[in-house]
């Protein structure tokens, strides 16, 4: 053991560059960690491949001539591509009460840098995660048909990693007071399956029974599957009857939200979920 | 201004007050030392400066920012090294202290240097690319000084540092505290339950039960303690007890406080008639004093990590 020069005393300056500094760094943790683990990084590319493969496979023979011209498969895709990044960005926001009990939370609650820098690293990253994620759900697309172009390739990045930030920031809004690994289990499993089956994620919004339409239209992940869907079949040469059966128009009381609204409302309710969180951890114990 | 500055501070958790309303200041550049058996609220009171916890009465202020309103601000000042483990067991060592100096917003070209320096110190160079999770209990709380060490706040709070470390290590980081102190105006905020660190400190706080029994000098302290303390052992330690009213049991035997030690003994040995196997007089130490103020060593204190009453009751 050496003797060591000591450091004079520094108080870090409110700037800017020190929270982008902070954010980089939480970001960057998260991916250490998750591509580290890359037990956890394939259990979760496991299900977006038995959705498309051996579900959709499995079904297509039971629906037979249902989907007209397309693949089931083709059909289920964008719900698959949603499903996944819902799983995996409400665990990258599950990892912060693994951060709570092991510890190392407090590491980051007590650093110079705003609560909200931590907050938004954590969103970052988990909308990093699941997008580098989706990127590998999208080449499985690749075998079920989905006719990529460059343009569909970037607007599908584009609202995954748009619909992933919005799935953390409502991950962490719910886990922020949670400080058991065991409890968060729990919910996750309470809130996941009925988020992405309530959502219009494996079946089209047409002809639904009337309660089922209306729980759908307040899901918020429905506004995020259905851009991704009308972006795939807007690549697809199909007749309009199956279209309107397959996707047809979200609807408000008859009127037809359109993409970009719904879009913005996914973009809403992320900066409003961020802001929520923020909140809770400002609380924080 | 105080470096910190404590009103009437209260905190519970439910039903369990663990503080329950103290006032104290700490003068900048200063190293106050927070003593007291374990559960008395000294983690608690650490916490609810460092913004961690929010008080649940009264007011509190680091390096003159409030904790409750200028939290961002209070976070700027301060440094601290936790009782508990904040590592991340899944990263390496180097990436720690990597993490650590980014949040801390170090000078780029002075991370590298800076971390070789402190692993150095604590002698984990050599391990710096094994994952925290391979370490072992005293070699975890080496690195988790290494990181508090990295940079100098103004306000330092550690919260009983070396505990479970080897003597060397021990020694290397008060050391390290002593130069820091020389060279720096720091404000060092430290828990222990080592009797040496606390007569390092320039006061020394003694807190029992949410409450602040003490406060002064070790020398003040240990002056108003004032009495030698005569420790003995015998064949009937309760029948003993019974007969001499003002006597606690310790650990180390039972203890009477009296004002002249050498001259109590052989009157002892007289009268008490329980049969004496052992008997030692010791001057005034801080020991004493936390006995006096608390009822319990602080050897008592340390050795029954969080079962004290548990202890106390099968000793008796
Ligand atoms: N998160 C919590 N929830 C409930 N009770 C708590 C919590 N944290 C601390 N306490 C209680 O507050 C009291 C004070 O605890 P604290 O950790 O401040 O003690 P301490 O003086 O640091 O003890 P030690 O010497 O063991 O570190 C204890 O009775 C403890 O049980
Ligand atoms: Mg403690």
């Amino acid at each position: 053991m050496t003797t060591l020069p000591v450091a004079s005393v520094v108080v870090p300056k409110r700037t800017f560059a020190l929270d982008a500094r902070a954010i980089k760094i939480v970001v960057q943790r998260d991916l250490i960690r998750t591509f580290q683990d890359r037990t956890r990084f394939i259990s979760q590319l496991i299900q977006p491949v038995l959705f498309l493969f051996v579900l959709g496979s499995g079904l297509s023979s039971l629906t037979g001539s249902a989907t007209g011209p397309i693949d089931l498969r083709t059909f289920m895709f964008p719900g698959v591509l949603a499903t996944s990044t819902l799983f995996t960005a409400m665990f990258s926001a599950m990892s912060i009460v693994w951060d709570r009990e092991f510890g190392f939370l407090r590491e980051m609650l007590v650093a110079p840098v705003r609560r909200s820098s931590i907050i938004l690293g954590k969103a970052l990253g988990g909308a990093t995660i699941a997008t580098a994620q989706a990127v590998i759900v999208m080449v499985l697309g690749a075998f079920v048909h989905v006719p990529y172009t460059f343009g569909l390739v970037l607007t599908l990045l584009a609202e995954v990693f748009l619909l992933s930030f919005t799935l953390t920031a409502f991950g962490l809004a719910i886990v922020a007071r949670i400080t058991q690994v065991q409890t968060v289990m729990g919910l996750m499993q309470m809130l996941l399956l009925p988020l992405s089956f309530l959502s219009g994620a494996l079946y089209p919004l047409s002809n639904l029974p009337t309660w089922l339409s209306i729980v759908v239209r307040f899901n918020p992940l429905t506004y995020a599957v259905h851009p991704v869907r009308t972006a795939v079949f807007a690549h697809l040469t199909l007749p309009d009857t199956v279209r309107q059966r397959l996707n047809p128009p979200l609807t408000w009381f008859g009127w037809d939200v359109p993409t970009w609204m719904q879009l913005g409302l996914v973009a809403v309710m992320g900066i409003g979920l961020m802001l929520v969180a923020i909140r809770q951890f400002q609380r924080v114990e | 201004m105080s470096a910190v500055e404590v009103r009437g501070l209260k905190k519970s958790y439910g039903e369990i007050e663990a503080v329950k309303g103290v006032d104290f200041d700490v003068q900048p550049g200063e190293t106050f030392g927070f003593l007291g058996p374990n559960g008395a609220g000294k983690s608690t009171t650490i916490k609810i400066l460092c913004t961690l916890a929010k008080a649940s009465g009264g007011s509190a202020s680091v390096a003159g920012f409030d904790v409750t309103s200028q939290r961002d601000q209070v976070r700027r000042h301060i440094g601290l090294v936790f009782q508990d483990t904040t590592l991340d067991n899944y990263l390496t060592a180097e990436l720690n202290l990597r993490f650590h100096a980014e949040l801390y917003g170090m000078p780029r070209e002075s991370v590298a240097p800076r971390l070789e320096q402190v692993l150095k110190m604590v002698g984990l160079w050599d391990r710096k690319d094994s994952k925290v999770i391979t370490f072992s209990g005293g070699m975890k709380r080496r690195l988790e000084i290494a990181r508090g060490l990295m940079h100098s706040p103004r306000v330092l709070f550690l919260d009983e540092p070396t505990v479970g470390l080897d003597p060397q290590t021990r020694a290397s980081i008060w050391q390290y505290i002593h130069e820091l102190r020389q060279q720096e105006e720091i404000t060092i905020f430290l828990t222990t339950h080592y009797m040496d660190e606390a007569e390092q400190c320039d006061r020394i706080a003694i807190m029992d039960h949410g409450l602040l029994v003490a406060l002064d000098t070790p020398a003040a302290l240990k002056a108003s303690v004032g009495t030698d303390r005569v420790t003995i052992r015998t064949s009937d330690d309760e029948e003993a007890l019974k007969r001499l009213p003002d006597a606690i049991q310790t650990g180390d035997g039972i203890v009477l406080n009296v004002e002249d030690g050498e001259g109590y003994v052989p009157k002892l040995f007289a009268e008490l008639g329980v049969p004496i196997t052992n008997v030692s007089i010791s001057k005034p130490s801080l020991d004493d004093v936390f006995l006096s103020y608390t009822g319990r060593t602080i050897r008592d204190s340390e050795v029954n990590p969080g079962m004290p009453a548990f202890f106390a009751a099968m000793r008796r």
